[in-house]
């Protein structure tokens, strides 16, 4: 158990230094730090000594143990374009992301575990071969594009909602929501189902796959054997079994909902932390790409980490042999 | 060719209708491609025929459209339909040259990691491991992002390709490297490998005259789905802006193009665009479930 974890752990913290070291890469030798700090119009003498006094000319692992050391303390530079902290931006932009992540994972585990039993339970009505079809269509179709479709629907033909920005948003401390007002709740609409619905299919199709072969299993028949009502049977055994595996692949879908978010805040304008990297890329923003890779990298590695632990703590048999689990 | 008909494959194929649509929509995006100057009804990167009194016209069935232009012409006066044709070329060959890429890459890797073993194999197992734990997607955002700050503002043309090219392959190696490393251990230790061994003939030929042709199917089946995947995300690169060079637009250059026009009511610069890109990803998509059912022996 021990070894485990810890081993589990170690990799954690490769992943991590890998990305750190890709990031401390990007800020020293893509562009010239100085000239983004003195501007080009000064002399090689100054621009010695600010060179000096960036520690840029210690050896390259003296700078980057400089660089892990100021990233654990969230201090992530200054944004070449907008010449105000990261830090600030990202915590200003957060919470908009974070309020549509959340928001689309509720609404696609809220319809995709029913739809995913009902489908498993009635395959062959006509209401489960149309929720296989749309799913089919949901994987295949680009999220982009979902978001214009419906952007085009309701926001051009029938002007129902707005189709870009976050609306009104009121401010609660360091946290800005737009859950508390009517402007900001429509404009909420349209970019959490555009992020929602390609894991709704995802929950929706492994619902059903895993009920579907609980179903078949031994302890089910039995369960039938002995007279237990349908409704037992189904919702009290097969769904229980059905959940493990489905909690985990969620906590997963969390870190690539807030991955897919960056598509959707595009589409949508949504003034959050994935449009602001797309914004950074086109204007090779670094220190800003950087930290959102930072960022992104570590919200993954901690949520793989927590699952992989919740996982092996909740099934004995991963105990014994690991490779199985794909 | 009469054999082929009769195969198990070709049944299989006639069986479901649903494939057989989509094949023959694949097919007609493959040749469309490939003889896109050909068939298109205008060159619409060629500025001499391109004129922009044509501009902003609707297409050829409501008020105002033009027999000349059957989906309505963009903003500068280009035939939406060749557009669509010349784009669809880009976005297939784009995603072919990255599954080409991906797949060589990763049976590369898996065919070394199932034979050799070892260290070897826990290093390269270790680095899919990571990299599964993320989406695709992030992971060409992310590597196409990165080298692009690399490269410098302003990557165009030819170099555009490139990093797209070698971001997407470098998103779906995993599952080949993965399948092959898996059916590789299955395979190494049969007879004719030991075989081959006692021959005296070196691991390299062992692993590639003889184990890679015992791998291929798996390996075609991934190439279709990743196919469909490799579509999609180059469209989605090209649609954020990071994608191929807007000189030569694929589908998801025209879908953020048209964007823009979609306020003022010209939806059809970007609609059919997407809905192109739509039909292309779904039947590329439904023939590769269908491959992988029909190869799969569990299912038959």
């Amino acid at each position: 158990m021990i070894p485990y974890i810890l081993s589990r752990i170690l990799q954690s913290v490769l992943v991590m230094l890998c990305v750190a070291m890709i990031s401390f890469s990007m800020f020293t030798f893509v562009g010239d730090p100085v000239t983004n700090l003195v501007g080009i119009q000064s002399t090689d003498e100054q621009r010695e000594k600010v060179r000096d006094s960036l520690g840029l000319n210690d050896p390259v692992p003296v700078q980057f143990t400089r660089f892990i050391g100021r990233v654990l303390q969230l201090e992530f530079g200054i944004s070449y374009q907008q010449k105000r902290k990261v830090s600030s931006i990202i915590a200003e932009r957060l919470p908009a992301t974070l309020e549509l992540s959340l928001l689309s994972a509720f609404i696609a585990l809220a319809i995709g575990i029913p739809a995913g039993i009902f489908s498993a339970l009635h395959r062959d009505s006509w209401f489960s071969h149309l929720f296989l079809s749309l799913s089919l269509v949901g994987v295949s179709l680009p999220t982009f594009l979902i978001g214009i479709l419906l952007i085009f629907v309701f926001a051009v033909q029938l002007h129902l909602l707005p189709s870009f920005g976050r609306g009104e948003v009121v401010q609660l401390g360091f946290w800005s929501t737009g859950l508390l007002t009517v402007s900001g709740l429509k404009a909420l609409i349209m970019p959490a189902i555009t992020l929602a619905l390609f894991q709704m299919t995802l929950i929706m199709r492994l619902v059903r796959s895993e009920m579907l072969e609980v179903l078949r299993a031994d302890f089910i028949k039995f369960a039938r054997a002995r007279g237990l009502a349908t409704r037992t049977v189904h919702f009290g055994y097969a769904l229980m079994n059905t959940l493990i595996p489905v909690i985990t692949i969620t906590g997963l879908q969390l870190g690539s909902i807030i991955a897919f978010a960056i598509i959707t805040e595009t589409v949508f304008q949504w003034p959050g932390v994935g449009l602001m990297f797309i914004q950074a890329i086109n204007e090779v923003d670094i220190p800003v790409m950087s930290t959102y890779l930072l960022l992104i990298a570590s919200f993954f590695v901690i949520i793989n980490l927590v699952v992989d632990l919740l996982y092996y703590a909740v099934d004995p048999r991963l105990r014994v042999g690991r490779e199985s689990r794909t | 060719m009469r054999r082929a008909w009769n195969s198990d494959l070709a049944y299989s194929f006639r069986r479901s209708k649903v494939t057989v649509v989509a094949g023959v929509i694949t097919l007609v995006y493959m040749l469309s491609a490939l003889f896109a100057p050909w068939i298109a009804p205008h060159d619409p990167y060629d500025m001499a025929s391109v004129s922009v009194l044509d501009s902003f016209l609707p297409p050829a069935w409501l008020d105002g459209g033009d027999s000349r232009f059957l989906l309505g012409t963009d903003n500068v006066g280009r035939d939406v339909l060749s557009t669509i044709i010349h784009g669809s070329r880009i976005s297939l060959g784009v995603g072919f040259a990255s599954v080409i890429l991906a797949a060589t890459l990763g049976v590369t890797l898996g065919l070394i990691s199932g034979f050799v073993g070892g260290r070897l194999d826990a290093v390269i197992m270790r680095i899919a491991e990571v990299q599964l734990s993320f989406p695709d997607i992030l992971i060409a955002l992310l590597i196409d992002g990165v080298i692009r700050s690399f490269l410098g503002p302003g990557t165009h043309g030819n170099i555009a390709f490139v990093v797209v090219i070698s971001a997407i392959s470098l998103a779906y190696w995993v599952q080949f490297a993965r399948t092959v490393r898996a059916t590789t251990m299955v395979e190494k230790g049969k007879d004719y490998v030991n075989a081959a061994r006692v021959a005296g003939k070196n691991p390299a030929y062992i692993m590639f005259r003889h184990l890679l042709p015992n791998v291929m199917g798996p390996v075609l089946v991934i190439a279709t789905i990743s196919l469909a995947l490799a579509i999609v995300t180059e469209a989605t690169l090209s649609f954020l802006g990071v994608g191929v060079p807007p000189t030569q637009p694929s589908l998801g250059t025209l879908i953020r193009v048209g964007n823009d026009f979609l306020f003022s009511g010209e939806w059809w610069i970007t609609i059919f665009p997407g809905v192109a890109l739509a039909i292309m990803g779904l039947s590329v998509n439904l023939l590769g479930d269908w491959l992988r059912d029909a190869l799969n022996p569990k299912l038959r």
